[in-house]
């Protein structure tokens, strides 16, 4: 795998835009034709070599190409990541808005945090995040009815509000707290979250799975609760207490299937 | 102002019976005209196809149940996971959205397209304030808006009675305070049902408390039309839309306009418009037995002189469904579970938004798309046949190159019908396979130019290449003598290789130069009643009673509308 470095040569005032960095735009290209790849501060268009200052070598695919990102500034770009589909990106600090949004494939290194609407309906692929993620990881796009459909997301710290909104499919792990609205409307897919969680984990969900470690602080009023069972999860075996929840049965009812969203929290 | 020839262009125009020979087409002070001066740029059009601008005779452009789509539907800007905006040009503005676009990118691409009038074809008469602030704010293209008309209860009352004289006072009075075009009619009665919960799915069906059945709305308002000799004739979407089986209520509503002639002074010969029949043309008793019925609505249009129809053809994107038919929105709302929107407009309309994929993947999307391109290839006259996707409700008007693309290319619509997953169900359902029709160019342009003028009743300015109209001119790099295929061809009609408005060259090889010296025209009906007390008593009345505005904050006065083009009648 060939590496190209790119660096920021100062912070932006606005933020910018760099839809271009992924390994799919890269692959193939000689480092002047990445510089000339186009990025955006505000209404202002750039070159990512106006931007960056580029190095090393892209390989000839996007599975080939690695993209190591400094700063200073990542937390003022956008997009790390978005759209990409094979190849390893790398970012060295924090990332802003859309980061690994809908990715299909490949790995993505968030060294920082990542804020808003990161792993917009992801199709596929890795995303780590070795700080905090704010709100809405993983959800669909504000108005989309089409969530995260594939791929897994780990947050090593905590995550914001709305986490996998629209959730069908892919798994999502915090391994610290959450905050309110986890799972809303999800049709599928796996949201693990080793701390806790506030209230409203699980609203209007027909079929999922939710595990909520160290348990809710209110939870949803059509959940119930039908057994204990030891299961294992994310490599450790422990037993839970398994709640279904009603939406499932009204679901039926049109997709001529029975259902049901699955909460679990860690039996005390 | 300066002066243009355009040389050695194909020409095809209706309206001077050119068809696709070659010949000049002179431009001056915003005019086509004989011939100009020496001192004239010239633009060489050798192999390109030169046509007037198109006319959009269906749209939905403007208007508070646009916008009310482009607030709710904030994904409408990423398709498919890409970003539908484009990037900024420093002579134009941004434009973004692909079912709903900003009302930059709707001009824009209108003008790419070629197209130089648009008609706004649903403005509920409380909000026309809204739905002119808009039309101002889309760049180059004219625009005119129709008032709804076909649930308002003044004409409920004074057409169940017969006065006609004072329905006729009524829309006059309505067109002058609205800035309107003409008599839109939206589910007749069936919007203002549903306020009682239910629906008029025939005909027949009378209208709840008011007792009048959608068959005397749509009698009452062709007479009231051709009492006020209006340019265009009334613009109707008929009961009973979107349902299987609905082929016989089109039939019936089309047949109310058998008993009647046009009267008027602006050229048109229909006294019925039909809008989207693509909509109204299924047969079946559900979704399983699901057909299309084209075949006997066009059989019937084709002998009919007095009616005019536009298609409103599928384009299978995702799209925003839009209409003033309150009830079936929230049917459909009902049967895909995305969003939904609806809002009774007071005394006058109702309307509701849903968004809809158009998947070539089902098989009911597959048979609207197929009934869709049956409408125009069933046509026997191009002058009463327009090409519409009814935007945004079948699909998107950037769509439009890809439907004249599909219509005149046998084999690229065969390609598509024949890759559905259910292909061979499809093709049992509907005419399309055995159909052999490629609309020729000189029927497109009768379809998109000459047809809609003449149908809206602006065959004097618009629609042709006759000296003394407006010199709108579209030009595309399409050789007839060697015409593209395909995808090509949607290319070549997307992007028009020059587009002059009123004289002004605004694209060149699809680029925007620059819209701000075009005057952007609005245009509206001014027609003169004699002093009906009867009317404004009962218009004072309602006002007073029932509406939530002042009679005085009602009016579009001259400051929404800047530049007006009056028709006077």
């Amino acid at each position: 795998m060939k590496t190209v470095t790119i660096k920021l040569k100062k912070v932006p005032t606005l933020y910018l835009e760099c839809e271009s960095v992924t390994p799919d735009k890269f692959a193939g290209k000689s480092l002047e034709a990445i510089a000339a790849l186009p990025c955006s501060e505000g209404k202002s268009n750039y070159k990512l070599g106006d931007w960056f200052e580029i190095s090393g070598s892209a390989g000839a695919t996007a599975e080939e190409t690695k993209i190591d990102v400094y700063g200073p500034g990542t937390s003022k770009c956008k997009y790390f990541g978005a759209w990409m589909s094979a190849g390893e990106v790398v970012v060295n600090g924090t990332a802003d808005m859309f980061t690994g949004s809908w990715m299909t494939g490949g790995k993505l290194h968030v060294k920082g945090d990542v804020r808003s609407f990161s792993g917009l309906q992801m199709k596929g692929g890795e995303m780590l995040v070795d700080g905090r993620a704010w709100n809405y990881l993983g959800a669909a796009y504000r108005g989309d009815w089409r969530g995260m459909q594939g791929g897994l997301i780990r947050i090593k710290g905590d995550a914001g509000s709305d986490l996998g909104t629209f959730m069908n499919g892919g798994t999502i792990i915090v391994e610290g707290n959450v905050d309110i609205h986890i799972g809303t409307h999800a049709e599928g897919g796996t949201i693990i979250v080793k701390g806790k969680a506030h209230r409203r984990v699980g609203g209007q969900m027909v079929k999922g799975e939710i595990y909520v470690f160290q348990g809710c602080d209110v939870m949803m009023p059509g959940f119930r609760k039908i057994e204990e069972r030891e299961i294992e999860v994310d490599g450790e075996k422990q037993v839970f207490n398994v709640f279904i929840g009603d939406l499932g049965e009204r679901h039926s009812k049109s997709k001529g299937e029975v259902v049901y969203g699955h909460l679990y929290t860690l039996k005390e | 102002m300066t002066e243009y020839i355009i040389k050695n262009g194909h020409v095809f125009d209706a309206v001077t019976g050119h068809k696709g020979d070659v010949a000049d087409v002179c431009m001056k002070d915003g005019k086509i005209v004989d011939k100009v001066s020496n001192s004239a740029t010239v633009i060489d059009a050798t192999g390109k196809t030169v046509m007037g601008g198109a006319l959009d005779v269906h749209t939905h452009v403007a208007g508070p149940k646009v916008n009310l789509g482009r607030w709710y539907r904030p994904e409408d800007k990423f398709r498919l996971g890409e970003r539908c905006s484009a990037k900024i040009d420093p002579k134009t503005k941004i434009e973004g959205g692909f079912s709903i676009p900003t009302v930059y990118k709707t001009g824009y691409e209108y003008a790419r397209m070629g197209f130089a009038f648009l008609m706004e074809a649903a403005m509920p008469p409380l909000y026309s304030r809204h739905t002119h602030e808009e039309i101002r704010d889309t760049p180059i293209v004219d625009e005119a808006a129709m008032p709804v008309f076909g649930n308002n209860w003044f004409m409920f009352e004074y057409l169940k009675n017969g006065e006609i004289d004072n329905a006729a006072a009524y829309v006059a009075w309505m067109l002058r305070q609205t800035k309107g075009y003409g008599i839109k009619c939206v589910n007749p009665g069936g919007s203002e049902a549903w306020a009682w919960g239910l629906n008029c799915m025939t005909v027949n069906d009378p209208v709840p408390y008011f007792e009048i059945t959608p068959k005397e709305i749509i009698a009452g308002l062709i007479t009231t039309n051709e009492e006020l000799h209006l340019p265009h004739s009334v613009h109707l979407h008929s009961n009973n839309l979107g349902n299987p089986g609905n082929y016989t209520t089109t039939l019936d509503s089309l047949k109310i306009a058998e008993d009647f002639k046009p009267n008027n002074n602006f050229g048109r010969k229909t006294v019925l418009h039909h809008t989207h029949i693509q909509f109204h043309s299924y047969g079946g008793t559900g979704w399983g037995d699901f057909e299309s019925k084209s075949k006997e609505v066009m059989d019937y249009v084709n002998k009919t002189p007095q009616i005019s129809i536009d298609s409103g053809s599928v384009t299978l994107d995702e799209t925003t469904t839009m209409t003033a038919d309150g009830p079936f929105e929230y049917h459909l709302g009902a049967l895909n579970h995305l969003k939904w929107g609806n809002v009774d407009v007071e005394l006058e309309t109702s309307s509701g938004v849903v968004p809809y994929v158009y998947d070539p993947k089902v098989k009911v999307c597959d048979i609207q798309w197929a009934i869709g391109l049956e409408v125009p290839l069933f046509a026997a006259d191009p002058m009463r046949t327009m090409i519409t996707t009814d935007h945004p409700n079948a699909g998107p008007f950037t769509r439009y190159p890809r439907l004249y693309a599909w219509l005149m290319d046998k084999k690229y619509r065969d390609d598509l019908l024949n890759s559905f997953k259910y292909a061979t169900k499809v093709i049992d359902a509907t005419y399309l396979a055995e159909i052999d029709r490629e609309i020729s160019l000189y029927e497109l342009s009768q379809m998109t130019r000459a047809g809609p003028a003449q149908v809206l009743g602006l065959s004097g300015s618009m629609g042709g290449l006759a000296p003394g109209m407006n010199a709108n001119v579209a030009i595309y790099n399409i050789n007839p003598d060697n015409m593209q295929k395909g995808i090509e061809l949607e290319n070549a009609f997307a992007r028009s290789a020059y587009f002059f408005k009123d004289g002004v060259k605004v694209v060149e090889n699809g680029v925007v130069l620059d819209a701000d010296p075009v005057v952007k025209k609005t245009y509206w009906v001014n027609a003169k009643v004699p002093e009906n007390k009867q009317v404004m008593h009962d218009i004072n009345e309602k006002f007073l009673k029932y509406y939530s505005v002042n009679l005085d904050n009602y009016e579009v006065i001259d400051h929404y509308v800047p530049h007006q083009e009056i028709i006077e009648v």
